[in-house]
C-alpha cells in the first residue's frame, strides 16, 4: 500500500505535474494579447541582436565623411550620424549590447538577491537582521543614484554599468525572496523534509526556491526592462559605453547636439530603447497575470 | 500616534548611519590609492598627493576617519570641493532649490495626469478608454525620460518655439523638464490608481451611495476616490525619491542647475568630497520623505498605527 502511494507522488508524476503547469501557464500567456505582442517583438529584437553582423547593411563603426548627416533614405533607412555611420546598422548592433546588459545585470541582481533573501528568510535572527538592514541602507538610495555611486567608484564603462545596475537592483530580489521564504517555510512539506533529515541547503534550493520562482520570473522579466533603461541612462550621461560603441544610450547622447537639423540621430535610438523596454514590460505583465494573478497592480 | 512617529524615527536612525558608512566607504572602494584615483593624471608631484592625503586625513586609522566624517557631517561640514574649493554643503544648498522646484513640478504633473488616467480607466473598466489609458501608462513606464526630454525640446522649442529649450527661471523653462521627468511617475500612479479604484468601486458603501440616488460624479469623487487614493499616497512618496534621482539625467538634458547635475559633473571631475556630500544629502532627503509618507499614511488610515509596535 505504501509503495503504491510513493509511486504516485514519485519524481515522474511530479515532473508530469510540472510540465502540465508549465503548459497551462504558457497557454494562459498566449491568450493575453499584450503578452503575445510583447513576446513577438522581443523575439524579433533577439533575432536582430543575434544576427546583427549578418543582417546589418553596413559596419556599425565605419566612419564615412562623405555620408555625414544623411536623411533616412533607401540606402540608409534610418539615415546616418555625424560621422557618416549608418544608424540602422548601429541600432541593430546596439540591440546586442542593450539586451546583453539587461540580462547580465538582472542575472547579477537575481543571484545575489535570491541567495541573500533565502538566507535571511530561512535562518531569521541576527543574519536576517544584518542582511535586511543592509538592504534598507541600499534602498535609501533612490532610483539610479546607487548605480551612479557604484559607477563613480568603479569607473565608467559598460562592464561596470552592468555590475552597478545589477548590485543596485539586489534589494528588490532579496526582499521578494525573503517574503516568499517566510511564508513557504511554514508549510508542512518543509517540516517533513527537515524530519526526513534533509540538509538546510537542500531544503532551501530544492523545496523552498521552486515556490519563489513564479514571482521571481515576473520580477526578473520586468527587471530586464528596467536594467536596459538604467544602463542606457548611464551611457547617455557618459558613464557607460564609450564611443564608438553603438550602445543606444550613447548614440542618443551623441545625437543631442544635432537635434535641430538632424533629428533622426537622437530619435531612432530612443525609439529602439522604448520598443525593447515596452515589449519586455508587456511580456512581464502577461507573465504576472499567467503565473501569479495576485501580484497584479 | 506619537508612539508610531517615535518608532518610525528610531527605525530611520540605523538606516541613516548605514548610509553614512556606505558614502564614507566610497573613497576606500576606489581601485588603488584613493588620492591617486582622485587626482588621476593631474597628480603633478608627490607633494601634491601628500597634501591631499593630509587634507582628507587618510593617514589616520579608518575608524578615526569615519568618526570624524560622521561628526563633521552632523555639524554640516561635508568638506571642500577639490575643484572649486568651496564648502560642499554651500554648493549643495545653492543647487537644491532648482532640484526641489523641478521635483515638485514633476510630482504635480505626475499626480494630475496619473490620477486622471487611472480614474478614467477604472470607471470605464474594460472599455476602449481603459485600454487606451493603460497603454499610455505602459508607454510612459517604457519611455526613457532623457529621450522624451529631447523630443520635447525638438517639438516644442526648436520646431514650434513655444518654450525655451534649456536653462532655468520662470514656469516656461520648467514645463518641459517637469513633463519629461514626471511622465514615468504618472504612468505608475495611473496603474495603481486604476487597480485601487476598481477595488473600491466594488465595495458595498459605493453601492449604498449609488442606491441613495447620489450623482455618479459625487459617488466617484467623494466616496470612491478618497479611499482609493490612500495606497496612492505611499506611491507618490516613493516616486518623489525617484524623481530626485531622475533629476540627475533631466537636469543634464535641459542644462539646468541642480543637485543631479552637480553629482554628474563631480563624478566626471573625480571630485569625491562633492560626490559624497551630494549623494549623502540626496539619500538623507529620501529617507526623510519616506518617513513623512509613512506618517501621513498613518494619519490617513488609522488601521496602520495598530500594527505599530
Amino acid at each position: 500500500m505504501q509503495i503504491t502511494v510513493r509511486g504516485r507522488i514519485g519524481p515522474a508524476s511530479r515532473r508530469h505535474g510540472q510540465e502540465g503547469r508549465l503548459a497551462s501557464t504558457f497557454r494562459r500567456l498566449l491568450q493575453n494579447r499584450g503578452a503575445t505582442i510583447g513576446l513577438a517583438v522581443l523575439s524579433f529584437l533577439v533575432v536582430i541582436a543575434v544576427l546583427a553582423p549578418q543582417l546589418a547593411p553596413y559596419d556599425p563603426v565605419d566612419m564615412v565623411p562623405d555620408d555625414r548627416f544623411l536623411l533616412p533614405s533607401g540606402a540608409h533607412p534610418l539615415g546616418t550620424d555625424q560621422f557618416g555611420r549608418d544608424l540602422l546598422s548601429r541600432i541593430m548592433h546596439g540591440a546586442r549590447i542593450s539586451l546583453t546588459v539587461g540580462l547580465i545585470s538582472v542575472g547579477i541582481a537575481a543571484v545575489i538577491g535570491v541567495v541573500l533573501g533565502l538566507l535571511a528568510g530561512y535562518y531569521s535572527g541576527w543574519l536576517d537582521a544584518v542582511i535586511m538592514r543592509s538592504i534598507d541602507v541600499m534602498m535609501a538610495f533612490p532610483g539610479i543614484l546607487l548605480a551612479l555611486v557604484i559607477v563613480a567608484v568603479l569607473g565608467a564603462g559598460i562592464t561596470n554599468v552592468m555590475i552597478a545596475v545589477g548590485i543596485s537592483s539586489v534589494p528588490t530580489y532579496a526582499r521578494l525572496t525573503r517574503g516568499c521564504v517566510l511564508s513557504a517555510k511554514e508549510f508542512l512539506y518543509v517540516d517533513a523534509a527537515r524530519t526526513l533529515g534533509c540538509r538546510d541547503r537542500r531544503i532551501l534550493f530544492r523545496h523552498i526556491l521552486p515556490n519563489v520562482l513564479a514571482p521571481l520570473i515576473v520580477v526578473s522579466t520586468l527587471g530586464v526592462a528596467g536594467a536596459i533603461l538604467s544602463s542606457a541612462a548611464l551611457s547617455f550621461l557618459g558613464l557607460g559605453a564609450q564611443p564608438p560603441s553603438p550602445e543606444w544610450g550613447a548614440m542618443l547622447s551623441g545625437g543631442r547636439a544635432y537635434l535641430r537639423d538632424s533629428w533622426w540621430i537622437a530619435t531612432f535610438p530612443g525609439l529602439a530603447i522604448m520598443l525593447a523596454v515596452l515589449s519586455i514590460n508587456m511580456l512581464g505583465d502577461g507573465l504576472r497575470d499567467a503565473l501569479d494573478p495576485r501580484m497584479k497592480v | 500616534m506619537l508612539r508610531y512617529v517615535g518608532a518610525r524615527l528610531v527605525m530611520a536612525v540605523p538606516v541613516l548611519l548605514g548610509v553614512t558608512i556606505l558614502v564614507f566607504s566610497m573613497l576606500y572602494l576606489l581601485p588603488g590609492d584613493p588620492v591617486q584615483a582622485m587626482l588621476g593624471e593631474s597628480a603633478t608631484s608627490a607633494e601634491h598627493v601628500e597634501r591631499l592625503r593630509r587634507e582628507l586625513g587618510l593617514d589616520d586609522p579608518i575608524y578615526v576617519q569615519y568618526a570624524r566624517f560622521l561628526g563633521n557631517a552632523l555639524r554640516g561640514d561635508l568638506g571642500r570641493s577639490l575643484v572649486s574649493r568651496h564648502q560642499v554643503l554651500d554648493e549643495i544648498l545653492s543647487q537644491f532649490p532648482a532640484t526641489a522646484e523641478l521635483a515638485l513640478a514633476s510630482m504635480a504633473i505626475a499626480v494630475i495626469v496619473g490620477v486622471t488616467l487611472g480614474v478614467l480607466a477604472a470607471i470605464r473598466q474594460n472599455s476602449w478608454l481603459d485600454t487606451l489609458s493603460m497603454f499610455v501608462a505602459l508607454l510612459g513606464v517604457s519611455m526613457p525620460g532623457f529621450w522624451l526630454g529631447l523630443m520635447l525640446i525638438f517639438f516644442f522649442s526648436l520646431r514650434l518655439g513655444w518654450f525655451p529649450a534649456t536653462g532655468q527661471g520662470g514656469p516656461e523653462r520648467l514645463i518641459l523638464p517637469a513633463t519629461a521627468l514626471g511622465i514615468g511617475a504618472a504612468a505608475i500612479i495611473a496603474r495603481l490608481t486604476r487597480s485601487s479604484m476598481v477595488e473600491v468601486l466594488r465595495q458595498e458603501y459605493v453601492t449604498t451611495a449609488r442606491a441613495k440616488g447620489l450623482a455618479e460624479h459625487v459617488v466617484i469623487l467623494r466616496h470612491a476616490l478618497q479611499n482609493a487614493l490612500i495606497p496612492v499616497v505611499t506611491m507618490v512618496g516613493l516616486q518623489f525619491g525617484y524623481l530626485l534621482a531622475g533629476a540627475v539625467i533631466i537636469e543634464t538634458v535641459f542644462a539646468r542647475q541642480g543637485i543631479g547635475r552637480l553629482i554628474i559633473t563631480s563624478i566626471l571631475a573625480k571630485d569625491f568630497p562633492l560626490v559624497q556630500g551630494a549623494v549623502l544629502f540626496t539619500a538623507c532627503l529620501y529617507v526623510l520623505v519616506n518617513l513623512l509618507v509613512d506618517i501621513s499614511y498613518a494619519v490617513l488610515d488609522p488601521r496602520i498605527r495598530y500594527g505599530a509596535k
